[in-house]
């Protein structure tokens, strides 16, 4: 009769403790929300995933079992149930079964675990290279085989969006904070390798879709791999603490079919021919005003601010100061090289000489400043050749 | 019954405290008045770091900033850690082990009275320091409280002053862990040899030599810090030939142990509550012991686990997971030790045993969680997201708080000699249960479905569990008062007056002494049998 009673007990516990789990560890995706892990679509994304599974499933059986096991002696072993204690202290027999039975248990994880992990870090023979550059708070791609090479930010309608001041709601914006304006495009069905480094401060590139993170460290280079099946956008985010705008430093990935990504990559050859000759030609002050003002929209505003009042103390002001009102060779010098142990980028390799002119053109005829200097892409292209 | 009434009789010519507000309290030496004196300064920290909690999860209430700038966002996740893990956990922990080893080993005070008090009046002006950062013109630290340069080197000049308060919190937990091994190792009663003594005494002796091993090491890594961000040195800059993931290896090397700094205590508290409430002897003490010794080795060679992704060689990766998944073992051992301690026992299930069961239940899903953050070839997806912040927090709050909250009300009556009141306690205890849950469950989702940690703002499509989490969150937050008012009431308006016993099952020193205990716990030494202490060495 008392067994039988037990038997009851310990079934209904271990109904209500798998109940349990069941209501945290599913139930949730019912409401519509992604609550796993995404599957991806690379081999390494899958393996992740199905990694992720088996772990997963090992912790809710352990868990199963242990909360069952406690929650009846909960039930039964009660004073109010006129329990008298039992006074056992220990059993040597039990203790090395459970010593040496989570030991098996992890053997048999750590043989999976240790396959993914050589699949995921030896990288195969690849096709091609981008090497990818954090600083804060863009992302610099360079298609080291093609010499393409340009600066991915936050869209302007999220960056609008997401001010303290605004009162846009962020719903309305498609793809809010996971939108840029110069997307990342990859050809699929080949083997990429990445090279990942860093300009300030240390970033960590993630898109979940690849099946894995790395950081981007100053003065080291990672090497990273991949290879996409499916032609499609996928989206990332820095997963590095980088400062300010940490939150605000998405990635986005446009793989196209092979043929279409050759046409882009004509395209933008073709782009690169155009900007040749834009650094070699005259501009008028309006036409350096008007790229610059849209340089600066896009690549200073976050830290000088669109009025060019800074942000005191880290993001100093450009209106009435020192620098751009001073010798312009000084102004050209910071602005191409950066400043070391600040948050200013060596603008230098990251433009292209009209946009590092127009800017500066820009920054010392506006907010106030009037030098009245109008400095030519030629210039830019001279100084940095030396 | 005649130890108690040898000591009342004691009480008459040796109880007297110092009269005076400033000798009482600035001056003292007296074990329990310094243990009081950390007990409430972490309390206060904990509200400080909970209101810095408060505006992370109002911020992040919903997509969009609505409240505060990220760089003051960033300031407050940095300053919430900071203090959490330096000014509420670890001086709480402190103040257990000054008021409760003396009276677990049969000892009258702590072996070096001056320096307790030293090592106390320390923090305050640490915390103001570190706090006072936040109204400078740089702000407060707003790196993470892992503080990896170069990111934290951008600081402004207030940075100086967090190095320097990090400096006077490891001074004051080095001098406090001298202290406790100190007496430990000397000043237990005749008898009471190590295998005996309580469980708390054993993790907290293991602790202390944890603190001694890394503080230092944090020291240094700070004083790094300092000189490559004020005198030109470059430790951690690249272009002056340092390497900033160096930064990253020492700083874990502190931080791992770190963790179980905060955790082993718990680990000692629950295995004292636990037995007490089950009226029935520790189950596998000497594996107990043994377990918490393996768990402190094991955490000074994990540390990389926390580097996965910073590009490390493979047969790195595979050591540091290993390594790892090990700790899975003697952290198995002490839940399973748990539940056999409570079968076929004779329960009840007063505030302390709620808190402790929760402990086992919560930490566990904690532990669960770090098992599979062990494993590298996951943990590329997993690291630095909301996935993580959910696991650090099981262990933590319903993990170190919870435990501190549990031996709280299971040595409150014999601190102050009155009893809480039982129904506001447990309406505590279900509160906090319930609320810790609808806090940091949802995160892990949030993680998984690819939110970053340490982020102000985010997609709408995180939107639904961020709010859940910061309802759970602000419910959380709040259920705190009724702890301080579950406090305030025992110590001034309770009527109940507590027993010497206090708990029915209760076993150990701390119970032959009567509630509230005296004021110099022990002056003789106190018989060691069956009858007085909970762990009696078993020969077989």
């Amino acid at each position: 009769m008392k067994k039988q009673n037990t038997f009851i007990v310990a079934a209904a516990v271990t109904a209500a403790v798998i109940a349990a789990f069941w209501l945290l560890l599913a139930a949730p995706a019912y409401t519509g929300n992604e609550i796993n892990m995404t599957r991806g679509v690379t081999a390494q994304s899958a393996i992740a995933y199905q990694l992720h599974m088996v772990i997963l499933w090992i912790c809710v059986v352990i868990g199963v079992i242990v909360f069952s096991a406690m929650f009846v002696s909960i039930v039964l072993h009660r004073k109010s149930r006129g329990q008298t204690p039992a006074q056992f202290t220990h059993s040597t027999k039990a203790e090395i079964i459970w010593t040496i039975i989570p030991v098996v248990i992890l053997v048999v994880m750590a043989v999976p675990a240790t396959k993914a992990l050589v699949h995921m870090e030896v990288a195969p023979e690849t096709e091609m290279t981008i090497k990818i550059t954090g600083f804060q708070w863009r992302w610099k791609y360079e298609y080291v085989e093609d010499g393409i090479q340009f600066i991915s930010s936050l869209d302007a309608a999220s960056n609008a969006v997401r001010m303290l001041e605004s009162d846009t709601n962020p719903e309305t914006v498609p793809d809010y904070l996971l939108n840029v304006d110069k997307p990342l495009v990859l050809p699929a069905d080949t083997k990429i390798k990445f090279l990942i480094t860093a300009d300030d401060v240390i970033h960590s590139w993630w898109v979940p879709a690849l099946g894995w993170k790395r950081d981007a460290v100053p003065g080291f280079i990672n090497e990273a791999w991949t290879e996409v099946k499916e032609p499609g956008v996928y989206r990332g985010q820095c997963a590095e603490l980088c400062g300010k705008d940490h939150g605000f430093m998405p990635i986005v990935l446009n793989v196209l079919p092979k043929d279409e990504y050759r046409a882009w990559v004509r395209e933008q050859t073709e782009g690169l021919a155009q900007q040749q000759a834009d650094s070699e030609r005259l501009w008028t002050r309006e036409e350096l005003m008007d790229l610059g003002e849209g340089v600066y929209a896009a690549q200073c505003a976050t830290c000088h601010q669109a009025d060019g009042q800074g942000l005191a103390p880290a993001f100093p002001a450009l209106a009435g100061s020192v620098i751009a009102n001073g010798p312009l060779t000084d102004n050209i010098d910071l602005v191409l090289h950066g400043r070391e142990g600040t948050a200013m980028p060596a603008w230098g390799s990251m433009l292209s000489d009209a946009d590092i002119a127009a800017t500066l053109t820009y920054t010392r005829n506006a907010f106030g400043n009037e030098t009245g200097d109008i400095i030519q892409p030629q210039t830019i292209t001279r100084i940095k050749n030396g | 019954m005649s130890t108690e009434s040898q000591t009342a009789v004691h009480d008459e010519h040796h109880d007297h405290k110092p009269s005076g507000f400033l000798n009482r309290w600035l001056f003292t030496t007296n074990h329990k008045d310094i243990g009081t004196l950390y007990l409430v300064f972490s309390l206060l920290m904990f509200f400080i770091g909970g209101s810095m909690a408060m505006v992370i999860r109002a911020e992040l209430f919903m997509p969009g900033l609505q409240l505060v700038e990220p760089e003051f966002f960033n300031q407050m996740t940095t300053m919430h850690a900071l203090i959490m893990v330096f000014g509420a956990v670890m001086p709480a922990w402190v103040g257990f082990a000054n008021w409760m080893i003396p009276m677990m080993i049969g000892a009258p005070d702590m072996a070096l009275p001056r320096m307790n008090n030293w090592s106390f009046w320390i923090l305050p002006f640490a915390f103001t320091m570190l706090l006072s950062t936040l109204f400078m013109d740089s702000g407060g630290p707003a790196a993470g409280w892992t503080l990896y340069p170069p990111l934290s080197l951008q600081g402004g000049q207030s940075f100086a002053f967090v190095v320097f308060a990090v400096h006077m919190m490891g001074i004051s937990s080095i001098m406090g862990s001298i202290n406790v091994i100190a007496t430990i190792l000397n000043m237990r009663a005749p008898g009471m040899t190590l295998l005996k003594m309580p469980l708390f005494v054993w993790t907290w002796l293991i602790t202390a030599f944890l603190l001694i091993a890394v503080m230092p090491v944090l020291a240094g890594a700070v004083t790094m810090l300092l000189t490559d961000h004020f005198f030109g040195t470059s430790f951690f800059n690249a272009a002056g030939g340092g390497d900033p993931v160096m930064f990253q290896h020492i700083f874990w090397f502190f931080g791992h142990p770190e963790v179980y700094i905060m955790i082993l205590p718990a680990f000692g508290v629950v295995s004292e509550i636990i037995p007490t409430f089950s009226r029935k002897p520790l189950f596998g003490y000497t594996a107990m012991v043994y377990a918490t010794a393996s768990i402190a080795f094991l955490s000074f060679i994990v540390w990389a686990h926390h580097m996965f992704t910073v590009g490390m060689p493979l047969t790195g990766e595979l050591f540091f997971m290993y390594a790892t998944m090990l700790i899975a073992v003697p952290t198995g051992v002490k839940v399973f030790n748990w539940v056999s301690t409570m079968w076929r026992g004779s329960m009840t299930f007063e505030t302390p045993m709620l808190f402790a069961i929760g402990f086992v239940v919560l930490f566990t899903i904690g532990g669960l969680s770090g098992l599979m953050l062990a494993i590298a070839a996951v943990d590329l997806q997993y690291h630095d997201t909301y996935f993580v912040v959910a696991h650090f927090h099981y262990v933590l709050v319903p993990g170190s708080i919870f435990a501190l909250m549990a031996g709280t009300y299971y040595w409150l009556p014999k601190w102050t000699g009155q009893m809480y009141s039982e129904k506001w306690g447990k309406i505590h205890f279900w509160v906090s249960a319930i609320s810790v849950n609808i806090l940091f469950f949802p995160q892990h989702y949030l993680g998984l479905a690819g939110m970053p940690r340490r982020i102000p703002d985010y997609s709408p499509q995180f939107a639904d569990f961020n709010m859940i989490s910061s309802i759970g969150g602000f419910i959380f937050g709040a259920s705190q008062l009724i702890f301080v008012g579950v406090i305030i009431h025992c110590v001034y308006k309770s009527k109940k007056a507590a027993t010497g016993r206090v708990w029915e099952g209760a076993k150990g020193l701390e119970w032959t002494l009567p509630s509230p205990a005296p004021y110099h716990s022990f002056d003789t030494p106190p018989p060691i049998d069956s009858t007085t202490i909970a762990h009696v060495e078993t020969s077989h």
